[in-house]
């Protein structure tokens, strides 16, 4: 007894448990699937998360009690850099302040420093001003070892012009004002000589073949500028010189020929509000990042008109500080840049971006100096009490915006604001081009034409297949088309771009021929099968396998239309109409393009639109159908006014379902578009589709990048857009299903 | 009138739509079609012809090869090609002429017009030779040779090369054992060895006796790998004794090492048996081998393979919790707003793009967990990852997930056709509801599961999409199941077919070439699949009958 009833026991609390474990193993499956939603957006988010700023330390400013003139932070923020009017350098730990290094520069003796100019912050050049003229160039170099495990970094000071300063004005007159930058293949000044004029000074490196030694020639060239100058400016490259006068006026030469500048745009004053405090190049020296003292930033780069000509041209503004902004800092290698004002504020912004990541007050006072590390994760500032704070950045994605990945963006060297997707380029300060317009566009537009093929032809089928076929062969048909559903899409793709696409290429003519003719040759074998065949032999084919027949009905009119199409080709279009296209008619034709796509991803799509759609119209209750013909309405009307409008809803799912698919399809498009991001409707250029763009860089890009980032993005509009498109499609559904049980 | 009357009861439409089926099917079996007399044409051993060439100088000279393509192109884009003909209209043959022996002309193909072509023959003497490298070998056979000196001549070198050829292989074979098995072996006792003193650092364990019997092994690996490595230059010394020396089309004579030949057929000279015989040689060839040359010749057998063993590990997963979902959903769940909502999702999700699958796979499998597993288990191996990389289990995750909703749809439409009265009569007689489902409802259902999982199967077998960011890659150095413990390795990358038609059709240097083999995979894999759906649709239709007979 008690055995039976311990057994009892022991079945209900196997039920119980069974219960709860089904539940929870339920409950975690669909959770999971949650989860999948979940990620995405988990690495999506931060792309759009605004800059972070803290403060990690503060500290009386180490080395010497002379003003600060340069300050620079190193790789991994471990030391700071300063050098103050006396020409002293000292290097310092960021974290507390403490001087590792104290040099004193080689100034020569009576001579002071009277201005000072960066190269481009990569290289950490710097090149001192002096009153007697001349020139002192040094840098600030880092050496990483490794004893016993532990990462040392060691500051050291180099000379890469010698120790001796070089004189830049002849006559001795003081670099009151100078521009510097030195490049692999040589170093360029220019300064402000005695009579006003712009001395620009180049020396070009000439290495000797036989020993390592390195000379300089050097040529020198005098400007006539004709304006009290107030800052010299010249590019990474050494291509470009830009002079600011004292009321704002801009210079813009050229020096592709560094022996004789060239004067190519003259503004007599930049449309800027306020007097100008700063200007600066951006990362990549192609865009000048103009500061004043009404608070506001713009970005100017040259832009070629219609006749060629390079003239600077105002981009955009940053209008969120509200007083004097007193310097402006770019980063080193992204398009982002650091702005002081006079109140204690900081503003982070990104140009690509258009816009301002943060703007925070820092300091109660106003900020002196300020230099960014490197790799943009912190910065160093210097307020008037003579303190400095050493702050982190968290500013990972400031490239992308709303507007930089949807909206037109006038990126630097482009002649208009433009929709571009390029990535990656091997160049370190390229401007990545994230729009993803052009990857929604082309996925629409190759959903479009697989639409264009597919839709007709799936319902027109399902109507055919639903409600005039015989049930045997219905039987037949409808399985053998539903079964390509599952065929593999790489085989499609396969198939379309090396077969279909050099085949559409040499029979342009014969297809668009069978896709015109093809709907009136079919009207015109029906006529002709039911007003001139003999009855007998009509008769003998029985009702609903009109399908049947037109199997070799349609082969004989595509052959038809096909032929008819190679002489149409060789009287009217000189026997190659791709050849014509594109010479004659000036349209450009790829060979794998959106004809291809229309035809390979329509095909695959088929299946789906058909098999929901014939689902739908056949469930049609059969009494509606009777009673339309009994009330003497043609099978035709019966369709069109009766079935078709009942079963509209399941269609219109039908075809939603079947543009998801198109939509998020992939391997069709990668082997078959040739995957170019451009934006043109033409049929015969090809396109790049979010699915395959992602497919391609995917594995390339860098784990939590931008790029990384954007690509999660671009997977989850997919998965939106598709999980929407099927989510109405089945509440459309299932509304159609209660109305068919309540007919 | 009567035209118009005809228009007017709708006729004409009702025929168009027949003409849309018509299309449909057309297209379908067009596909299936054009697949299959391309795959299966391809390991058809053509005739080759010889014939005498007209040059674009008005050489004439002699070429050899089979015909591997043929077109009808108009007289502007034949001057397109760069051939000069006359300025007319006309229509022209082209050939695309595949004369082989990459290594002599350096291109396997070109193309001729057919109306340069002049005193075509058939010779029965040509020889085909598929080599190891270069592609195929067209010419005549002229002499065999061993250690440079000629051993047989004329009539008498076919039989002697047969026999020399069989000795070739035989120690190809041996050379090739050794190489992948015992080498491959030793490699990875060696690299497990290595992971195991780096394991021992970094713990900051010292013990000298432990360090010994790593050491003791490895100078038994070591030694083992120099006895096999004697063995190995012996072998290869004995497999280049023999050559065969041939004329090729332009009269030169080539020597080809027996070593580098895998196969020697002579197809002019074959009745129709012997070229059936052939064929299904090299089909078997084709699903057991190992690819050759960048994949464009050779078999397919590690991408069967690794297919094979993906979706079988996606199985393994896929099934016990699709069908746990399905139960919970079906029988556990209160009917609600709620479940109709997930029901809703579930049937989506088999909607959603397989590359976002495949991009969810590569952020949270590969790089997260992966990753953590990493740092967890497999700190001695880092910085080089073991599973924060691509990877068989990976791909088997992310097509589970992929496929994890039509396993669920397919096992609740089963479910939900079971009769009432199964289920009340169960119940009436005492047992739990666990017994119920236990002993009653999932063997009924049981059917439709493996549904679903054929179906999942099917689907699995012919993504590419998330498999490109998960782990296929297009050559893999050893499959993911071998004779080293612990046997399957999961974090290894594979091969799959369709990644392997994407890559060999549209990566590969020799894109000509490497197209009917492509075809050939396309075919087997379009078998594979269809195969599984009519087994799926078979297995449905049975249960919906037998459900039908268990209501009335």
């Amino acid at each position: 007894m008690s055995a039976t009833l311990s057994r009892q026991k022991w079945r209900l609390f196997k039920d119980k448990a069974a219960a709860r474990g089904i539940a929870f193993g339920g409950i975690s499956v669909i959770l999971a699937i949650v989860v999948i939603f979940f990620y995405l957006l988990y690495v999506v988010l931060p792309l759009f998360k605004s800059a972070d700023i803290d403060e990690l330390s503060s500290y009386p400013m180490p080395g010497s009690a002379e003003p600060t003139l340069y300050l620079a932070l190193e790789e991994q923020n471990e030391i700071g850099a300063r050098l103050s009017a006396d020409g002293m350098i000292t290097f310092f730990t960021t974290e507390h302040g403490e001087v590792m290094l104290q040099q004193q520069l080689p100034i020569p003796d009576g001579t002071q420093i009277v201005s000072l100019a960066s190269a481009d912050p990569n290289r950490a050049t710097v090149a001192l001003g002096l009153s007697n003229g001349q020139a002192l160039v040094f840098k600030t170099a880092y050496k990483t070892s490794f004893p016993n495990n532990v990462r040392v970094i060691t500051p050291q000071l180099e000379y890469p012009l010698g120790r001796t300063p070089i004189p830049i004005n002849p006559s001795g007159y003081p670099l009151e004002e100078l521009g510097f930058e030195i490049n692999d293949n040589g170093a360029a000044f220019a300064s402000v000589n005695r009579s006003r004029a712009v001395n620009f000074v180049y020396m070009e490196k000439e290495e000797s073949f036989l020993s390592d030694e390195v000379s300089f020639n050097t040529t020198r060239t005098e400007l006539d500028v004709n304006i009290p100058v107030r800052r010299l400016l010249i590019d990474k490259d050494i291509f470009e010189l830009y002079i600011l006068g004292e009321k704002g006026g801009l210079s813009f030469y050229s020096l592709d020929d560094k022996t004789s500048p060239e004067l190519v745009q003259h503004i007599t004053n930049l449309d800027t509000a306020g007097k100008i405090t700063d200007i600066r190049f951006l990362a990549g020296g192609i865009s000048l990042l103009v500061a004043t003292e009404k608070g506001r930033v713009s970005q100017w780069f040259p832009v070629r008109d219609e006749e060629g000509r390079e003239s600077l041209t105002k981009i955009r503004s940053f209008d969120s500080h509200d007083s004097r902004i007193s310097a402006i800092t770019p980063e080193y290698n992204r398009k982002g840049f650091i702005t002081i004002d006079d109140r204690g504020n900081i503003g982070i912004h990104h140009t690509t971006a258009g816009k301002t990541l943060l703007v925070e007050k820092i300091n109660d006072n106003a900020i002196q100096k300020l230099a960014i590390s490197p790799r943009a994760s912190a910065f160093i500032a210097e307020d008037s009490e003579r303190h400095l704070h050493f702050w982190h950045i968290d500013n990972e994605h400031p490239e992308v915006s709303f507007n930089s990945l949807w909206g037109k963006v006038w990126y630097e060297s482009y002649d208009e604001p433009e929709y571009l997707w390029q990535s990656s380029s091997a160049s370190n300060d390229f401007e990545p081009k994230f729009s993803l317009v052009p990857l929604s566009f082309g996925t629409l537009k190759a959903a479009f034409y697989a639409m264009l093929v597919a839709v007709p032809l799936a319902i027109l089928g399902a109507i055919y297949t639903s409600q005039f076929m015989a049930p045997r062969m219905r039987q037949l048909v409808k399985p053998s088309i539903e079964i390509m559903e599952a065929l593999p899409t790489v085989i499609i793709g396969f198939l379309a771009g090396l077969w279909l696409a050099p085949f559409i290429e040499s029979e342009l003519a014969g297809i668009f021929s069978i896709l015109i003719f093809m709907p009136a040759g079919v009207i015109l074998l029906a006529y002709a099968w039911s007003h001139w065949i003999p009855s007998n032999l009509r008769n003998s084919v029985p009702a609903g396998w009109e399908a049947a027949l037109m199997v070799p009905g349609v082969l004989i009119i595509a052959y038809t239309a096909y032929q008819f199409g190679g002489l149409m080709e060789t009287w009217f279009f000189g026997g190659d109409m791709v050849h014509w296209f594109s010479h004659t008619l000036g349209i450009p034709f790829d060979q794998r393009n959106s004809l291809v796509i229309g035809l390979a991803m329509g095909f695959a799509v088929i299946p789906t639109i058909f098999s929901i759609a014939e689902d739908a119209l056949f469930a049609v209750p059969k009494h509606l159908i009777n009673g339309s013909l009994a009330l003497g309405a043609t099978p035709w009307q019966t369709l069109v006014r009766v079935v078709l409008l009942t079963a509209s809803p399941g269609i219109f799912s039908a075809v939603m379902i079947g543009l998801g698919r198109a939509v998020g399809e992939t391997m069709i498009v990668l082997m078959a578009t040739g995957n170019t991001p451009v934006m043109d409707f033409s049929i015969f250029q090809g396109m790049r589709t979010l699915s395959a763009n992602i497919a391609v860089e995917m594995p390339e890009s860098e784990l939590n990048s931008t790029h990384y980032r954007v690509l999660f993005l671009a997977a989850l509009v997919l998965f939106a857009f598709t999980f929407i498109f099927n989510t109405v499609a089945e509440i459309v559904r299932q509304r159609l299903r209660r109305k068919y049980s309540s007919l | 009138m009567k035209m118009r009357q005809w228009f007017n009861t709708g006729t004409p439409w009702i025929w168009l739509n027949a003409a849309a089926v018509a299309t449909s099917l057309i297209l379908v079996f067009g596909l299936l079609g054009l697949i299959a007399v391309r795959g299966l044409g391809f390991f058809w051993p053509s005739d080759v012809m010889q014939a005498e060439y007209t040059n674009q100088q008005g050489d004439v000279i002699r070429i050899i090869g089979e015909i591997h393509d043929e077109e009808e192109i108009s007289a502007t884009r034949v001057r397109d090609s760069g051939f000069s003909v006359p300025d007319d209209d006309s229509v022209y043959t082209r050939y695309l002429f595949k004369v082989g022996n990459r290594d002599q002309y350096g291109i396997d193909f070109r193309q001729v017009l057919a109306k340069d072509l002049d005193a075509i023959t058939y010779p029965e003497t040509v020889m085909v030779i598929e080599r190891r490298e270069w592609g195929n070998f067209y010419g005549f056979l002229r002499s065999v040779s061993e250690s440079g000196q000629v051993v047989a001549e004329g009539e008498a070198a076919r039989a002697e090369l047969n026999t020399r050829l069989e000795r070739a292989l035989d120690l190809h074979e041996q050379i090739r054992d050794i190489e992948k098995g015992d080498i491959g072996q030793i490699n990875y006792e060696l690299e497990r060895l290595r992971l195991r003193e780096r394991a021992l650092e970094l713990e900051g364990s010292t013990n000298p006796a432990r360090l010994a019997d790593i050491a003791e092994e490895r100078d038994y690996w070591n030694d083992k790998y120099q006895a096999l490595q004697s063995q190995l230059s012996e072998l290869y010394s004995k497999i280049d004794r023999d050559s065969l020396s041939a004329e090729i089309q332009d009269g030169r004579m080539v020597e080809i090492p027996l070593a580098k030949v895998v196969h020697v057929t002579y197809p002019n000279d074959m009745n129709l048996l012997q070229k059936i015989g052939t064929y299904f040689m090299k089909l078997w060839e084709f699903v057991s081998d190992e690819p050759r040359e960048a994949n464009t010749e050779g078999g397919i057998f590690p991408a069967i393979f690794g297919t094979v063993m993906m979706v079988i590990i996606m199985s393994i997963i896929v099934t016990p919790f699709g069908v746990i979902a399905a139960v919970y959903l079906h029988e556990y769940a209160k009917q609600g707003t709620l479940v109709r909502i997930i029901r809703i999702a579930v049937n989506n999700l088999a909607g959603v793009p397989s590359i976002v699958y495949g991009v969810f796979g590569l952020g949270f499998f590969v790089y997260f967990l992966g990753g953590n597993i990493d740092s967890l288990f497999f700190p001695e191996a880092k910085p080089s990852p073991t599973f924060g990389t691509p990877g068989l289990l990976w791909s088997s995750l992310t097509l589970a997930l992929l496929t994890l909703p039509v396993v669920i749809v397919a096992t609740e439409e089963g479910l939900s056709r079971v009769p009432r009265s199964l289920r009340e009569g169960s119940l009436a007689l005492g047992a739990t509801k666990l017994e119920t489902i236990w002993r009653i409802i999932l063997p009924t259902t049981s059917p439709a599961m493996m549904t679903g999982l054929i179906l999942a199967v099917a689907r699995a077998a012919g993504e590419v999409a998330p498999l490109m960011l998960v782990g296929v890659v297009k050559l893999a150095p050893s499959l993911p199941l071998d004779g080293n413990a612990p046997f399957l390795h999961l974090e290894r990358k594979f091969m799959h077919l369709g990644f392997h038609i994407y890559d060999v059709g549209f990566q590969s240097p020799n894109v000509e070439a490497a197209r009917p083999l492509v075809y050939a995979t396309s075919l087997l894999l379009v078998l594979v699949i269809i195969g599984l759906n009519l087994v799926a649709i078979q297995i449905r239709n049975r249960l919906r009958e037998k459900y039908r007979a268990l209501e009335s």
